[in-house]
């Protein structure tokens, strides 16, 4: 059958055992959402614009959530190529949310120190634009677009877009900082 | 003006979460203000729509986007929203609203960074408006689930100097400008209709969904911004993307899965006889026009297409004053599209 060349090529054959039976509360503690719900119709993948280049497809996350494969999941590089455009947690006839499941199971892959290395990148960019928030109270884009290539040596893409854009005037050279710094500092902090 | 904002804060403080109809009581001060401005000065400003039977003022959130990579969508933002009479004022030192690295990193962040702002808009008395889809989203999340969640409202305005406690709501510029009596005022006042422009309307992933949160037009056929391009003379085109996602923020980090999906979407467009893109998003606009000659080399035919955000063709139509200089900042050129509006009649041979 043409459909087991497919579950060859995905982690889930070549799986070992279930790392964490509890891993499915551990992800309802983060986003509230309950990954027993999901009974596979697989409507989030049929509708997952990112599927194609993902490892695992976004029903294969949740039914490894389920069944506690949570190493599995968490360097997979399906959930950093989430764009979170929700088209998943619109259309689950169960209500599921797979998106809100998408940013927990980063929080815990980022946390456990997991991240699957050809997606460090997206993780990067992410550090960079919150650290920009942290200083400046808003985005300074050339900052932090410097910053991110300093942080992967990506230094020659899309160097002559930028120069475009900010011949267009798009890019600022000066950040424009809010006054409240003290304020927006004080939400990144956890007690 | 102290007693009445004292009032004000008693009445915040004690609203029924959810409860509609605020708008007739919020403090007058900015529309007083608006008034009392001279009529010439009023007229300079743009105003092109008098004796409007409704009257908004919002709490304007640009947000990063808006400042920089999209001011085109800011200028033309302000201009239609001078000419039709709606008043906008910043929202004094906003932050940014974590767009997507704050949800995929940090729940909490997601929603007490736009809270900050909603305190902020709050204190001012009037709805937000959130012309990119992004923080739109974001800032509507945040609202929903303060309103919904009271200890994490608690938590947060902890930390906060301005209180967000639920009186008002976000809205974005689509929803403000596809209002009913907005879109009558605009077909009134219209000055050069759109006639021969076929754009493909696109709404872009973070505008309608999810529906519950936004609670905005419909989840997988929107029609407001198909509604709003008939009013202004142009023909929306039915195509099959309007609510594809374009890969957002993947604009940097992976641009190769955005130029397959700015493909699809344009390739589409072009099929379907659009002759342009109208987006309501900053993120979309700067994917779609970036990598259009990465998406054209990838699927191997002529992907060039001018896009355009909503609120410049509304100003276009309207002849707001400047709008013509938002189109100068595009990194597409847009004028292919524009040589088309007008020109049917002359190709039927009626004119000369």
């Amino acid at each position: 059958m043409n459909s087991d060349s497919k579950v060859t090529t995905s982690p889930l054959s070549s799986m070992s055992t279930p790392t964490d039976p509890d891993f499915k509360q551990q992800i309802q503690a983060i986003c509230g959402e309950n990954v027993m719900s999901c009974y596979q119709c697989g409507e989030c993948t049929a509708g997952c614009p990112a599927a194609f280049s993902m490892d695992i497809a976004p029903n294969q996350v949740l039914r490894l959530a389920q069944a506690g494969f949570k190493d599995d999941v968490l360097t997979s590089s399906a959930i950093w190529l989430c764009a979170g455009c929700e088209t998943c947690a619109t259309r689950c006839p169960r209500g599921v949310a797979l998106s809100k499941v998408m940013d927990a199971c980063r929080q815990i892959s980022v946390a456990e120190g997991k991240v699957a290395k050809d997606q460090r990148n997206v993780l990067k960019m992410h550090e960079e634009m919150l650290r920009q928030i942290q200083t400046f109270g808003r985005v300074h884009e050339i900052s932090m677009i410097a910053a991110f290539k300093m942080r992967t040596g990506r230094f020659f893409d899309d160097v002559f877009a930028g120069i475009q854009m900010f011949l267009k005037g798009k890019l600022g050279l000066i950040p424009s900082v809010i006054k409240g710094r003290k304020e927006v500092k004080e939400l990144f902090d956890k007690q | 003006m102290t007693s009445s904002s004292g009032e004000w804060r008693k009445r915040t403080q004690s609203a029924p979460l959810f409860e509609k109809g605020l708008e007739t009581k919020r403090p007058s001060h900015w529309e007083e203000a608006w008034i009392q401005t001279p009529l010439s000065l009023r007229e300079r400003v743009g105003v092109r729509v008098k004796n409007k039977d409704y009257r908004m003022n919002y709490a304007y959130f640009p947000g990063c986007s808006l400042e920089s990579t999209a001011k085109e969508f800011h200028n033309s933002t302000t201009l239609v929203a001078s000419a039709l009479g709606i008043e906008l004022a910043e929202i004094p030192d906003w932050n940014c609203c974590g767009a997507t690295s704050a949800h995929n990193l940090d729940h909490e962040l997601s929603i007490s960074l736009p809270a900050r702002n909603l305190g902020i808009a709050e204190r001012m008395g009037m709805d937000v408006i959130a012309p990119c889809a992004a923080c739109y989203n974001r800032m509507r999340s945040a609202e929903v689930e303060l309103k919904v969640n009271r200890a994490l409202r608690d938590d947060i305005n902890s930390k906060l100097e301005k209180k967000f406690t639920g009186a008002i709501t976000v809205k974005s510029a689509l929803e403000v400008f596809t209002q009913p009596e907005v879109l009558a005022a605009v077909s009134e006042h219209i000055r050069k209709p759109l006639t021969g422009l076929k754009p493909a309307c696109y709404y872009g992933c973070l505008l309608v969904r999810p529906p519950k949160v936004m609670g905005f037009d419909d989840a997988e056929d929107p029609k407001s911004l198909d509604e709003a391009m008939k009013t202004v003379g142009a023909e929306p085109i039915d195509w099959y993307f309007k609510i594809e996602c374009c890969g957002a923020s993947f604009g940097i980090s992976k641009s190769e899965i955005v130029a397959k999906l700015v493909g699809d979407i344009i390739s589409n467009a072009k099929a379907h006889g659009a002759n342009c893109i109208v987006t309501a998003c900053p993120l979309c606009m700067t994917n779609l026009e970036m990598r259009q000659a990465a998406a054209s080399k990838l699927r191997g035919e002529d992907l060039s297409m001018p896009i355009f955000f909503f609120t410049e063709l509304l100003g276009l139509a309207l002849e707001a004053p400047g709008i013509k200089k938002c189109f100068a900042s595009h990194l597409i050129d847009v004028n292919p599209a524009l040589d088309l509006i007008g020109k049917e009649p002359v190709a039927d041979g009626a004119a000369v």
